[in-house]
């Protein structure tokens, strides 16, 4: 069972500048020494959705998730968030607007504690240590790792990484979470456990989640609209069930003849 | 018995000297992979700041005459500014440069410091006469310990709970770990580089200027290049004690001051004088046991 998150009452930092109710990317291409990893790419997320960015390896989803964070500069297009150009952002400024990420490697400060791990990001982000430890210990409580708190980041298992990652990127409830392939190497029990925990994300934080994931059965289960690239283009957007009928993904994504 | 436990404080005194040096390079090397060679010269900066610039064989005191409760944060002080300025004129228009690079620019940063000190001092040694009533002696039972080795013994524990105190216990210090760990990954979450690497660059000078004063206290004398060993030996203990690591910096520290003290007093006579040869020949045999140091970092060489 989910827990309910209740965000500190501690001082935390203006809000006005997280805000944004939309990410979009319009036109967006990126090129790789001449090839095109993602060519020609427009969407929307919207902040109280689960939109799925699915596709087969080398399809361009991550690429377009370090895009949407400052760590990939695109060839051309543009990405705004709540209406503003972010041309030129560095990924520091994308955190501080708001938009937070997960990454497939987990990124973690494997010789600092679980709880330092996610107090870095409140401090980070302008709280006092003592409220970034209260922000730390209300997100461990709701992700089930409270009482790992103390043990070093590379110590956890594996699926326990992948919380601490959520954790860590939903301090000050940014606007928008992108999760790079969440469940990967997860069993299906415990992707029936993280199912729960992202798709409680829009509401209990207002905050839109970007979800990059290979494992259909996440992905149909809790995403809102669906958004399939294959070879760096997209081909289809749309709900899940549209999706799931929809042949040109089907022969793509499934490997199926239509 | 009771001339071996003698020799192990000598020991213990001279490792906590490493120690502290080593300390100050691995804060550094933590954050920007830069094994700063003017670390030594850092010290020499503390050092001759005691005097008064002339090039005259006797030095006179000048903030050495200071009361310690002002002297001391003086010379940090001091050696604090200098580090800054060597980030800020060289290491910092290296930012993104690779770790050899800044090796070699710390190499160049050692140098202009020597002959800086060279053209405003001289280049004769100089003896100064610093606290020499801290170089009497205590009696605890049979034996016979020099005061300063005492004082720096405290003072090296205190700097080393005051380190991880700062860096467990404060924003600041949780982001330093973080930025060593991962700089890019620290950034993204909103960690400033600059102010950490700034932090740790002060935090080096701060140990740097109190070595400078344990180390002309006990010696009683200044030369321009008086932070070269110090220096060399920092590295090596640094290299033993695990790369990116804190504590196996400071335990590489301790263990090449025991090794070169245990050396001096129980090699052969006729051996003595290869005392370093032999020091180093122990490095290289603990290097083949655990190539990755006495107590490995884990994330410096997972991420190469």
């Amino acid at each position: 069972m989910i827990q309910p998150y209740v965000e500190p009452q501690a001082r935390t930092i203006d809000r006005s500048r997280t805000n944004a109710a939309t990410l979009e990317v319009e036109g967006l291409s990126v090129l790789f020494q001449g090839l095109a990893a993602i060519s020609d790419v427009s969407l929307t997320v919207n902040r109280h959705e689960v939109f799925g960015l699915i596709g087969p390896n080398g399809a361009g989803k991550t690429t377009l998730v370090n895009c949407l964070t400052g760590f990939q500069r695109p060839t051309s297009g543009r990405i705004l968030l709540g209406g503003d150009d972010t041309s030129g952002w560095p990924a520091a400024r994308f955190r501080e607007r708001g938009v937070a990420r997960t990454f497939q490697a987990g990124r973690l400060f494997k010789d600092m504690s679980v709880s330092e791990n996610v107090e870095v990001t409140g401090t980070g982000l302008g709280l006092g240590l003592r409220s970034a430890r209260e922000h730390a210990r209300a997100l461990l409580d709701w992700v089930g790792l409270s009482d790992k708190a103390q043990l070093p980041a590379g110590a956890l298992a594996y699926t326990d990484q992948r919380r601490l990652g959520i954790a860590r990127s939903l301090v000050l409830s940014p606007a928008f979470i992108l999760l790079d392939e969440p469940a990967a190497g997860m069993s299906d029990a415990e992707c029936e456990d993280l199912n729960e925990l992202v798709a409680a994300i829009p509401q209990l934080f207002t905050c839109g989640v970007l979800l990059i994931e290979h494992n259909m059965r996440v992905v149909m289960g809790i995403s809102h609209r669906i958004h399939v690239l294959d070879g760096g283009k997209t081909i289809a957007e749309g709900t899940p069930e549209e999706i799931q009928r929809h042949e040109a993904v089907l022969a793509a994504y499934l490997g199926m003849d239509a | 018995m009771i001339q071996f436990i003698q020799n192990l404080i000598d020991a213990v005194a001279l490792g906590s000297i490493y120690a502290l040096v080593a300390l100050g390079v691995g804060l550094l090397f933590g954050i920007l992979r830069l094994i700063n060679f003017a670390h030594g010269d850092y010290i020499t900066i503390g050092a001759y700041a005691l005097i008064v610039p002339s090039a005259d064989v006797t030095a006179r005191l000048l903030i050495g005459d200071w009361p310690w409760p002002v002297l001391i944060p003086t010379i940090c002080l001091i050696v604090v500014i200098a580090a800054l300025l060597t980030d800020a004129a060289v290491f910092r228009p290296l930012r993104r440069a690779t770790s050899p690079t800044l090796m070699i620019a710390s190499f160049a940063v050692s140098y202009i410091i020597q002959n800086g000190v060279l053209m405003a001092y001289g280049s004769r040694p100089k003896s100064v006469d610093l606290w020499s009533g801290a170089n009497s002696q205590v009696f605890i039972g049979d034996l016979r310990v020099p005061m300063l080795q005492l004082i720096t013994l405290a003072v090296t524990l205190v700097l080393m709970v005051a380190v991880t105190l700062f860096l467990r216990r404060t924003s600041y210090g949780i982001q330093m770990r973080a930025a060593a760990e991962d700089f890019r990954m620290a950034q993204y979450l909103g960690v400033r580089g600059n102010v950490v690497i700034g932090i740790a660059f002060a935090l080096s000078g701060i140990l740097a200027g109190v070595v400078s004063l344990l180390y002309t206290t006990q010696s009683g004398s200044l030369s321009h290049v008086m932070g070269v060993p110090l220096a060399l030996f920092a590295f090596v203990a640094v290299v033993v004690g695990g790369m990116g690591s804190l504590v196996g910096a400071v335990v590489g520290g301790f263990v090449i001051g025991i090794t070169v003290t245990m050396l001096q007093a129980y090699l052969p006579p006729d051996l003595r004088a290869f005392r370093d040869a032999f020091a180093f020949a122990f490095v290289i045999l603990v290097l083949l046991v655990r190539p990755a140091g006495i107590i490995p970092s884990r994330s410096t060489f997972e991420r190469v």
